[in-house]
This record gives C-alpha cells, sequence and structure tokens, in this order.
C-alpha cells in the first residue's frame, strides 16, 4: 500500500480544515482501505474521523430516527430503539456485508461513498432522508448524484442522517452471489401520503422507482405490482445479472417486500 | 488392545493448528531476506518486444530485476507435462516450451515476464510499477469449443492441439449403436474452476553460501516430486544441493501439485543475488496463475434398449489445457478421464476421444477429483436423462445395469476389484427417504416452488498404480510410495512418509496405523513428512493415494519391524522364532508365555550387550544392530471407492435461486482408519461439487482477461450455500492392498455435480442446463418452462 | 510514522510504525503473530479476522494506528494457563478443521458469534460466518464445533 499521512483529529472542524483533494475521511474503511491496498485510490492524508465522539450514536425523536456518521452497522441492527421505530432498518444493517465488516462499517461511510449496489442509500431514499453535513442538510432524493458520486463537497463531511419513520416498510435484497453486495435491493416505505420504492443495485444510482411506487400508493398489495415489466434500458448488466433479470427481480423483491410489511 | 484402526481419534495435529502455531510458508522469515513481486503479463497474448528494467532498477531497495534473457542464459529449464500421450493416430503429444519467464512472448494474463527483488514488499511493489514492458498485442485464444479454429499460439502446434486421443473400439461402438432402440444425447460443458486452497501459494528461498545448498520453503503438496523435477528439469541444483521443505501447508486441491514458475525463479534467483528470498502470491495472482480445473466441452451418447439396458457409449470431448502443458495437464483428460467413462455400469462397448487444446488461458490440470468428476459428470447425466426418456426410474435403471460380481471387468480398462453398487444405492435410498420425495415435491408446489431429486452412483479410481503400467501409458514417474520407520531406542517410532498432509490428517491417521501394527500407543508415534531431508524420497499426495498406496508402505515398513523383532526376540528368549507371536506389542513365546515388549527388543536392538555379560549379543548371526526399516510399496492396481448420492433441490422460479435442501451420500471406502476424518473429507468434496455445480463460474473475457479473479466476483461458497450433509457407508474391502482401503478424498467431488444438477434439471422438468446452474439461468429456464406449459394448458 | 500503544493479547505493546500498516501485518511481521492469516485482497476471507475490544473485525483491512489505545486478541491469545479455549477445543473435538488455514479467523469470528448469542441455530451460525471462507470442511463440521462450544461456554 502506498504511504500517506494519517490524521484523527477530535473534531469536525479540524477535520474539514485537514482536508483536500488528496484526501479521505476515513470511517470503518470497509471500502477505502481494500481500495487502497488495491492500488485503486492514493491519498496523502486519511483523515480518521471515528474519534469525533458527536458523529456517533442514535437518536430518535417523534417522526424520526437520527443516526450519528459514525454508527456502525451492527449497532444500527442491535438497537432496540430502532428495531421498534424501523425494524427494516436494522435489518438492512444487519445484512451488511458481513460480522466483522458490520463491526467497522459506519452508515455516514456507506452513504459518501455510494456504491451502486450499497444498502443504505435506498433507506435514504426510501425513508426521505436528511443527510446532515458540517454545512447544510441536505435532502437523500438531492444526495446521490452517479455511481461512487453525491454532492458532498471539499471538506463536507457527513455528521448524521435522520430517517423519517414510515407506517411500515421493509427491505428486500437479492445479493450477489460473490460479493454479498446487493445485485437489486428494495427499500419500500409507506408513509402517511406516499409510498416510496426506493432500488439499489439495479442502475448506477439508487432511485425511486416512479411506477412501482405510484402503483403501491393506489393499492397496497402485492397483486397491484403482479406481472408488471419495468423498462430496463437503463439497468446494469454483468456476469452476475443481466438487465432483464435485474428488472424482473426488482418487481419480484418489491412484492416480496409488500408481502413482508 | 483396541484396534486404533477404525476409532474416532481426534486429530494430533490439531492443537498447534488451532492456537496459532502452524507454521505456513508464509509465517517463515530469514534475516536479510528480499521480497520477490513479479512482473506479469496483462495481456492474453502477446510478443514481448523490449523489456526496460533501467527506471526500476534505481528505485528505492531494489536488489535486483531478472527477465527470461537471463534465466536463459543460465539455462535454466523451463515447466513440465509429466505424462507424454499419444494420439490416436500414433503420433507424439505436442508441447510448447513454458520458461519460468516469459522471454519471447506471454501465453495468459499474469505469466510471469520478471521479478524484481527489494528490501520491503512495498519497494518491490513500486518498482515493478516502473518496470516497462513493450508488447505486441496479438488476438487470443481462449474460448475451448473455438480453439482448434483460432490463430496459432505456438508456433508448431497446429490448430492448438495438443493431442487428439482414443480409447476404445470405435466400431464395436457404431455396431452397437446401429442395434439400440434409443440413442440418447448430451452436449455438456464441464465448468472451469479455481482450486482456491485458502492459503495463497508462496515460497521461501535461502541459499547457503557455504554448503552450495539451496533450501526452498514452499506450499507443495510433493516436495520430493518438487525436487526432482526442478533438479532434474530445472538443473536449478543438484538433487543433494537442494532441499526443499513443504512446512503446513493450507490446501491443495491439486493446485500445489506442479512446481511454479516462481519457485524455479526465486531459488535459481537466491543462489545469483546470494540473499534469501521470500514471495507470497495475493489472492488475484493465485486467481491468475494457479493451475485451475476442468473446463471440457463434451458430447456424448449412450445406446439403451427400451428396458433400459445400457449398449454402448461415445464420448467427444474438447479438453482445455491452457496455454501449457503442466505436470498433470495432459492425463487428467486422458488416462484419469476416459477409463472411468463408462462410470459403474456393464456396458459392453465404449470409447472416449479427446482433443486437447491450448488457449490463451491459465494451464489447466489436477483439481479435486481430475477426469473422474468429468467422466461421472458424463455418465450421470446420460442415464438420468435416459431414465426420464424411457420412463424409467432413475434408481431401477441404474441398478439394471450395475455389476454384481467382483472382480467386475470394466469394458476399457479397469479391473474393479471390490465393490457393491446395489446395497450403496439402496442404502442411499432408505437414508434419503426417496419413495416420500412426491410428497415433498408436491409441499414445496403448493408454496409455489419448484422441487426436484437427482441421483448420482460413482466410481473411482484412485492411488493410480501398479508404476510399470503408468508408466507404459506415458508417466515421467512411477507412482508408488515410500516410508521408513524408525523405532527409537527409548520407545517412540518415527513415521517418515512420502506422501504430504495438507488438511487430510496424515499426523493422526498413518499413526494409527503405525501404532497398531507395532502395539505401541498413539502417543510416542511422530509422523513426519514435507522435507526432502526427512526421510525417504516420495511422490505426494493427490488423486487420493496417501492412504491406498503412502499408508501401505507404512504398514510394511512396520512389519518388516515387527519380522526383525521377532528374530532379536526369539535369540533374547533362547526359543525358535516360529514359536513366537507378535500381539498388542508383545513378543511372547506360545508355551510358556515369556515375552518381550518390542520396546525392549527395540532397545537391544541399539545395544547390543551389556557389561559383565558373557559377551552375548542379543542380536542373532548376521543380524545389523538399530531397528529402521523402509519400504517402497507399488500396489498391483488402483483402488476403486464407489457410492450412490441423492439430492434433492428448491427452486424459487421467481428469482432463479436455487437451495440444496437435502444432500444424501453413501459411499464405500472399504476399510475406514478414522471416521471423523473420514466424513470430513467427504464433506469437503461434496461442498466443492456442489460450489461447482451451483457457484463457481471462472469467466475469462473475449480478450482474456479473468473477470473472476477475487472473491468479489468468483462464488466461494460460504457456509450458507449447504444443508447439512447426512453420510453413510458401506464397506467392501479392496484387495490390491493389505488393510483392505480405498481412497477417499476425492469421492465428494466427483459424485456431487450430476447429483445435483440431476435434481436442478428435474425441477425444471428436464431441461437441460449448464454448470454452474446461477440464479439468472434458473429463471430463465424457468420462464421458458411457464411459456411452454401455459401453451401445454 | 506515529507511535502506537495497542494490548495485544494482555501485554502492552508501543511501537513506531509507518501510518499505512495494515494490523494483519503489524502483527504478523513486527509481532511475529503469524497465527493471524492472510487469505484474500477483498476481506472476503476471514482468514485474518482478530478480536478488537472484544469485537471481531477483519485485521486485514483495518490500519494499526486506528486502533491505536485499544486491545487486541489474537487467535496466540486465548489460550489461558496452557488449557485451550471452549472453541479451540470443539473445533479439535467435532473435526473442524483441516488444513487448518481459515481457522484461527473462523474461531475468532465463532466467538464472537457466541458473545452475541448464546445458542445459535445451524442457520445463525451459517449466516455469522458468511465472512470466513473455508475450503476444506464443507463447513458442516464447523457448525457443529459452534454448537458444541455454546454447550460448554
Amino acid at each position: 500500500m502506498k504511504t500517506f499521512n494519517y490524521h484523527s483529529p477530535k473534531d469536525v472542524k479540524t477535520a474539514s480544515k485537514l482536508s483536500s483533494t488528496s484526501s479521505i475521511f476515513l470511517a470503518g474503511g470497509m471500502t477505502s482501505i481494500p481500495s487502497m491496498k488495491l492500488g485503486l485510490a492514493t491519498y496523502k492524508d486519511v483523515i480518521d474521523i471515528k474519534n469525533i465522539k458527536k458523529l456517533s450514536g442514535i437518536k430518535v425523536s417523534g417522526n424520526s430516527v437520527t443516526i450519528g456518521a459514525t454508527t456502525k452497522h451492527a449497532e444500527v441492527a442491535s438497537s432496540k430503539e430502532i428495531q421498534k421505530k424501523i425494524p427494516s432498518l436494522s435489518k438492512l444493517a444487519g445484512g451488511i456485508g458481513d460480522a466483522q465488516v458490520r463491526n467497522r462499517g459506519t452508515v455516514g461511510g456507506s452513504i459518501a461513498n455510494n456504491d451502486p449496489s450499497a444498502c443504505y442509500p435506498s433507506a435514504c431514499m426510501a425513508l426521505n432522508a436528511i443527510i446532515h453535513t458540517n454545512n447544510r442538510k441536505i435532502e437523500a432524493k438531492n444526495f446521490f448524484k452517479d455511481m461512487f458520486e453525491t454532492v458532498l463537497k471539499k471538506g463536507e463531511l457527513i455528521e448524521a442522517v435522520e430517517f423519517k419513520i414510515p407506517e411500515k416498510s421493509n427491505y428486500q435484497k437479492h445479493p450477489n452471489p460473490a460479493s454479498r453486495y446487493a445485485i437489486v435491493g428494495i427499500y419500500l416505505a409507506k408513509h402517511k401520503k406516499e409510498v416510496n420504492v426506493a432500488v439499489t443495485g439495479a442502475k448506477s444510482v439508487v432511485y425511486i422507482d416512479k411506477d412501482l411506487s405510484k402503483a403501491l400508493s393506489s393499492s397496497f398489495f402485492s397483486s397491484a405490482i403482479e406481472g408488471m415489466e419495468l423498462d430496463s434500458s437503463e439497468m446494469n448488466s454483468d456476469i452476475h445479472a443481466s438487465a432483464d433479470y435485474r428488472a424482473s427481480l426488482v418487481v419480484t423483491y418489491a412484492k416480496k417486500a409488500v408481502e413482508a410489511c | 488392545m483396541a484396534s486404533l484402526v477404525g476409532s474416532r481419534v481426534e486429530r494430533k495435529e490439531d492443537k498447534r493448528l488451532l492456537t496459532g502455531k502452524g507454521r505456513y510458508t508464509a509465517d517463515i522469515n530469514i534475516a536479510n531476506q528480499t521480497y520477490a513481486v513479479f512482473v506479469r503479463s496483462p495481456h492474453a497474448r502477446a510478443k514481448i518486444k523490449k523489456i526496460d528494467i533501467s527506471k526500476a532498477l534505481k528505485a528505492s531497495g531494489v536488489v535486483e530485476i531478472l527477465t527470461g534473457e537471463e534465466i536463459a542464459a543460465d539455462k535454466i529449464g523451463g515447466l513440465i507435462a509429466g505424462w507424454a500421450i499419444r494420439s490416436e493416430d500414433g503420433s507424439e503429444m505436442k508441447v510448447p516450451a513454458n520458461p519460468p519467464l516469459a522471454k519471447d512472448s506471454a501465453n495468459f494474463v499474469g505469466e510471469p515476464i520478471a521479478v524484481v527483488f527489494a528490501e520491503s514488499l512495498d519497494e518491490a511493489k513500486a518498482a515493478v510499477d516502473l518496470v516497462k514492458v513493450d508488447y505486441k498485442v496479438l488476438k487470443g485464444v481462449i474460448n475451448t469449443a473455438e480453439a482448434m479454429k483460432g490463430e496459432t499460439i505456438h508456433d508448431g502446434i497446429d490448430k492448438n492441439l495438443c493431442y487428439d486421443w482414443l480409447l476404445g473400439d470405435r466400431k464395436a461402438v457404431e455396431d452397437a449403436f446401429a442395434k439400440a432402440d434409443k440413442i440418447i444425447k448430451v452436449d455438456l460443458i464441464n465448468n472451469r474452476c479455481v482450486p482456491n486452497a485458502m492459503e495463497p501459494r508462496a515460497c521461501v528461498v535461502d541459499y547457503n553460501t557455504a554448503s552450495e545448498e539451496i533450501t526452498l520453503y514452499t506450499t507443495s503438496q510433493n516436495p520430493h516430486l518438487s525436487r526432482l523435477i526442478m533438479s532434474a528439469f530445472g538443473g536449478v541444483a543438484p538433487e543433494n544441493k537442494l532441499r526443499v521443505v513443504a512446512p503446513d501447508v493450507g490446501g491443495g486441491f491439486g493446485s500445489k501439485i506442479n512446481v511454479y514458475n516462481e519457485e524455479i525463479v526465486c531459488s535459481w534467483a537466491s543462489k545469483k543475488i546470494e540473499r534469501p528470498i521470500k514471495w507470497v502470491a495475493e489472492r488475484t495472482e493465485s486467481f491468475l496463475t494457479d493451475t485451475h480445473g476442468r473446463d471440457h466441452v463434451t458430447h456424448a451418447e449412450l445406446a439403451v434398449t427400451n428396458d433400459g439396458k445400457f449398449l454402448a457409449f461415445k464420448n467427444e470431448t474438447i479438453a482445455n489445457l491452457g496455454a501449457y502443458a503442466r505436470v498433470f495437464g495432459t492425463v487428467t483428460p486422458t488416462y484419469l478421464f476416459g477409463p472411468c467413462a463408462t462410470g459403474v455400469y456393464i456396458i459392453p462397448a465404449a470409447y472416449t476421444n479427446v482433443k486437447a487444446v491450448y488457449t490463451n488461458t491459465a494451464p489447466v490440470d489436477a483439481y479435486r477429483g481430475a477426469g473422474r468428476p468429468e467422466a461421472t459428470y458424463t455418465i450421470e447425466r446420460l442415464v438420468e436423462k435416459a431414465a426420464l426418456e424411457l420412463g424409467i426410474d432413475r434408481t431401477e435403471i441404474r441398478m439394471r445395469n450395475f455389476p454384481t460380481e467382483f472382480p467386475f471387468k470394466q469394458t476399457l480398462v479397469h479391473t474393479v476389484d471390490s465393490g457393491d453398487y446395489v446395497a450403496g444405492l439402496k442404502k442411499a435410498k432408505e437414508m434419503s427417504d426417496y419413495a416420500g420425495f412426491e410428497v415433498r415435491r408436491k409441499k414445496s408446489e403448493a408454496n409455489g416452488k419448484l422441487r426436484g431429486i437427482g441421483v448420482s452412483s460413482y466410481f473411482e479410481a484412485c492411488g493410480i498404480a501398479p508404476s510399470a503400467v503408468v508408466m507404459s501409458l506415458g508417466c515421467g514417474v512411477g507412482l508408488w510410495e515410500s516410508s521408513e520407520v524408525r523405532f527409537n531406542p527409548t520407545g517412540q517410532v518415527s513415521v517418515y512418509t512420502g506422501a504430504h498432509s495438507h488438511g487430510q490428517g496424515h499426523d493422526t491417521t498413518f499413526a494409527q496405523i503405525a501404532a497398531d501394527e507395532l502395539g505401541v500407543g498413539l502417543d510416542v508415534v511422530d509422523v513426519v513428512h514435507g522435507d526432502t531431508d526427512k526421510g525417504t524420497f516420495g511422490m505426494g499426495t493427490y488423486g487420493s493415494r496417501s492412504l491406498a498406496v503412502g499408508g501401505i508402505a507404512i504398514v510394511n515398513a512396520c512389519r518388516k519391524i515387527v519380522a526383525k523383532g521377532k528374530r532379536v526376540a526369539a535369540k533374547m528368549l533362547e526359543v525358535n522364532e516360529d514359536e513366537i507371536d507378535f500381539k498388542d506389542g508383545e513378543f511372547v513365546v506360545v508355551k510358556s508365555n515369556k515375552k518381550k515388549t518390542i520396546s525392549e527388543v527395540a532397545f537391544a536392538c541399539y545395544l547390543p550387550g551389556s557389561r559383565d555379560s558373557d559377551f552375548k549379543s542379543p542380536l542373532p548371526e548376521g543380524e545389523e544392530p538399530g531397528l529402521i526399516e523402509t519400504s517402497f510399496f507399488d500396489p498391483s492396481n488402483f483402488s476403486f471407492p464407489a457410492g450412490s448420492h441423492i439430492a434433492e433441490v428448491e427452486i424459487d422460479p421467481e428469482t432463479g435461486e436455487i437451495k440444496v435442501e437435502k444432500y444424501t451420500a453413501v459411499d464405500d471406502f472399504g476399510k475406514i482408519v478414522n471416521p471423523l476424518v473420514v466424513e470430513g473429507q467427504v464433506h469437503g468434496g461434496i461442498a466443492q461439487g456442489i460450489g461447482q455445480a451451483l457457484h463457481e463460474n471462472t469467466k475469462y473475457d473475449e480478450t482474456g482477461q479473468l473477470i473472476t479473479a477475487s472473491y468479489m466476483d468468483y462464488t466461494i461458497p460460504r457456509a450458507d450455500n449447504f444443508p447439512e450433509f447426512n453420510l453413510g457407508f458401506t464397506c467392501t474391502h479392496a484387495t490390491s492392498n493389505p488393510l483392505g482401503v480405498k481412497g477417499c478424498g476425492e469421492a465428494g467431488a466427483i459424485a456431487s455435480p450430476p447429483t445435483i444438477m440431476n435434481a436442478v434439471i428435474d425441477a425444471l422438468g428436464g431441461q437441460e442446463i449448464t454448470m454452474p446452474a446461477t440464479a439468472e439461468k434458473v429463471w430463465k429456464a424457468c420462464k421458458t418452462m411457464k411459456k411452454s406449459n401455459t401453451k401445454a394448458a | 510514522m506515529t507511535k502506537v500503544t495497542i494490548e495485544v493479547n494482555g501485554k502492552k505493546v508501543s511501537k513506531d510504525v509507518p501510518d499505512h500498516t495494515i494490523l494483519s501485518v503489524f502483527l504478523r511481521d513486527s509481532l511475529n503473530l503469524t497465527g493471524t492469516h492472510v487469505g484474500c485482497d477483498t476481506s472476503q476471507c476471514g482468514a485474518c479476522v482478530v478480536h478488537v475490544d472484544g469485537k471481531s473485525i477483519k485485521s486485514c483491512s483495518t490500519l494499526t494506528v486506528d486502533i491505536n489505545g485499544l486491545k487486541v486478541t489474537t487467535i496466540e491469545g486465548l489460550v489461558k494457563d496452557g488449557k485451550m479455549h471452549p472453541m479451540q477445543e470443539a473445533f479439535k473435538k467435532m473435526h473442524g478443521l483441516q488444513c487448518g488455514f481459515c481457522t484461527p479467523g473462523m474461531v475468532m469470528s465463532a466467538i464472537d458469534l457466541l458473545q452475541n448469542k448464546k445458542n445459535p441455530s445451524d442457520t445463525e451460525i451459517r449466516k455469522w460466518l458468511e465472512g470466513n471462507i473455508c475450503r476444506c470442511t464443507g463447513y458442516q463440521n464447523i457448525v457443529a464445533a459452534v454448537k458444541e462450544a455454546a454447550s460448554k461456554m
């Protein structure tokens, strides 16, 4: 691995100041360290944000659950409060990577990395999340730009993610058999006024499937989307799944999600 | 004394391995060592025009950079094919040179071109990036089926064809086919697998400038054979100046049989730079350069009568050798494949034709089962399809064609000494509740799922022998095995074996055998292996041979010890030898019950006299002191384990996902030395076979890039991919060895791919599907099935 | 270069390490704790699993500087007073290992499972172990060993 300078600031301000075009914020490191090891990414400065106390923790208010950026997947999975308020979010966190990844990986890291097959971005989209950074609050629908790309600016750091508590929700994943990332992941959330079907893995970036969401908004039964055929032209195609297969899986897992609600 | 052979003895090696005290090659460090990193071809096929190392040589920490020029100048030989195969027309096979560092052309992605030695691993890696190789990229030949139509890869090897081999009688087969009621046909792909031993390959080399001896620590299944090849063909050092040590080795599965480029290069270079060298593969290097397995494209046919009798069999196969022919590369698709083609059945006429081709992919060699899984997959797919087409129960059609008398002389090559195939299949049916399947199928259907059942009956020819026969078929060495047993003066026993344990548990099972033979406790027996400086020359471990060949060498050496012990005891007890019985570690005079323990006799063998005695030696006249015996065992025949496996799968037609619901295996391994170890071998083999059938997809793109070169893309099975396997055993003793044992290491990997695929295809209503049966393929098949069902309705 | 102080298997270790030193490299090369193995480059295989402050993590994807001040337990640290940990004993009894290469990571991961769940079902054990690859055993005896250990711990 190429050398770099490691920093472990105690507050957000210092962390932000240290950042440059050749730096990375390190949270769990579950993606960034393997990519540095493989030489896919090199940085001059690695800024570890795990020692910034205020970035970690779970807060539940009347209509939302706010999770600090460096809160680990294992903590979200086992949180009694989240299990009560948004059980599907705990389920999602409990299915990311493997036990060791969940002991290190963080919600902020997952969202900032915006891997097209990561699980968390779909939760942000479906649960109308607000991403709190050191500068502003960003609605999830405006946050994820494209593959591995978000609207975060240089020096901008995710502090917490605020998820809106839905009436009902469920997460379903068809894992890549090798990496166990999502080939297709469906986060279904029924809010008071709308139903969101957020899809990860299928396209270059997470999105809300409008057709599925609309159909389920009018009738929250799997029969409402039975046999629906989605346009696969923008869907990913690789050795693990063709675009057509992905399109079919999106509907199949959306049905499973409805039935599990 | 209770017999240790047959007992579930916990393994002696486990404490070391469980407490972090195992010593694998990568754990070894030598003072002043340099780190090797290889410059590898990024292209599947290219001419090497120029290599510029000037910038890299100046980089920080670089000690030396060597290329194919230097290795050629030093006349270091290349990698070899261990078996010479003749084509049907009598011509010799065509084999390209395979230099340890490619000089003129590179023929697969990952082939080593040059090597950097530096003071640290980071520095070596950084310098590798500075080596500039000027390539002329050529169009590669990647696809197995199309290889003979591609550009010629190796000069002088037309159609990229290594050989066009035939076993059997074409005319007899055609005559039988003409008389058949029905011809069953299959087109199969036996998918390429990457063995993936969990320990990546590695080597550490220490050159002693005083003794001029090279010590190579390496990840090998057969250190003696490695030394022989490196010395005789590589010219790295004479055998007496080359010590090869394979310490704890983290799995092999065939991928650690070969001597690899890195071992030859580092051994040669250590002498050249007079520094120790350490090289450890990264996982992606392992994916790119470890020998791969399988990769056959097969068309096969079975001629049958309407009542399900098999008349004749033919098999036309194209086998991919990869870029070069390696140690077992050429024999795997011939003598390890063709003779097993007719499976466990009486088939009066048969032939197998194999065209082995070169492609610009990683070399293909033995992988757990080597040839026998490919043969079994072919015949068992045909048999299952025959049952379906003839409307005969899949187990009934098998029973109708099983031999019931042994020895069973097969049509092609083997005379199977023992077996009871009927008993095995009957037991498997009972254990799997075969009769209750239809109820379970309906239950799955009610849940919207498709359930299928699959059967496979197999036999395996393992412990390849005897040497004279295998050498007459083209093998470069004899396949005997050796052992030396040393009974120490103070009562412990050291058992040296030429076999190698890399997970098989020889420290325990071989000790059980020796302890029983000598009547001593397990705790005083140590098994020593894996070091050419310790013990006799041996051929190593592969092909399920260790127990049936190596284990017997131990038995024979122990029996020589007992025989000598008896002569000495007779003198000590002042009786004739034939008046003595050896039992439970004691030499007993039958009539008087006077006795000497084997330890007392051993002591006397080393200290033949005592102070103030009457100058009498306890040794008979002409007997040498000491109690050390050696045996080289060359069996009279292979051993032939066999069995029947039954699996049930459930498919979700909406996602195509397959769940293996039940797996039952009934195997006949003859006498079992340690059931705990044998069960473990079966579990592991079944898992690897299920991996091949459902998960493992080795994928090269059209330019020859391996796109499944990490665990992110190559689906290596995890714990949650399997159900609990249900094992049963039957027993008929092998007659070719005194213990009655048969091999067991590969059986699971041989039987499980057809078992699983037969179940999947059953669930899909007989629709053919290729391995690996991934979710998307199955989903597509389910869609086709739904369409045709709708039409039918 | 950063000076780190880490408690490894109950002993304080202070060393200057380059910032990019991976924990598995530090344990193997600097402390000669070679029981922690490295079997892949993508943090999938789990041969490198150790405990940091009692929780299982993959040491091949962790920076040494990142765990400054914390406690690390490796496979070598499980033996107490010459006696193997119940999980190690169970692996031996149930033949939960063959070549032994994945074993240290497998054992460390399995111990963490039992810390989270006292009596896991077969399915839960298999699910938990998805981050640990074994090529030898077909996992069956590993599952049996974890259950055996659960009954003893």
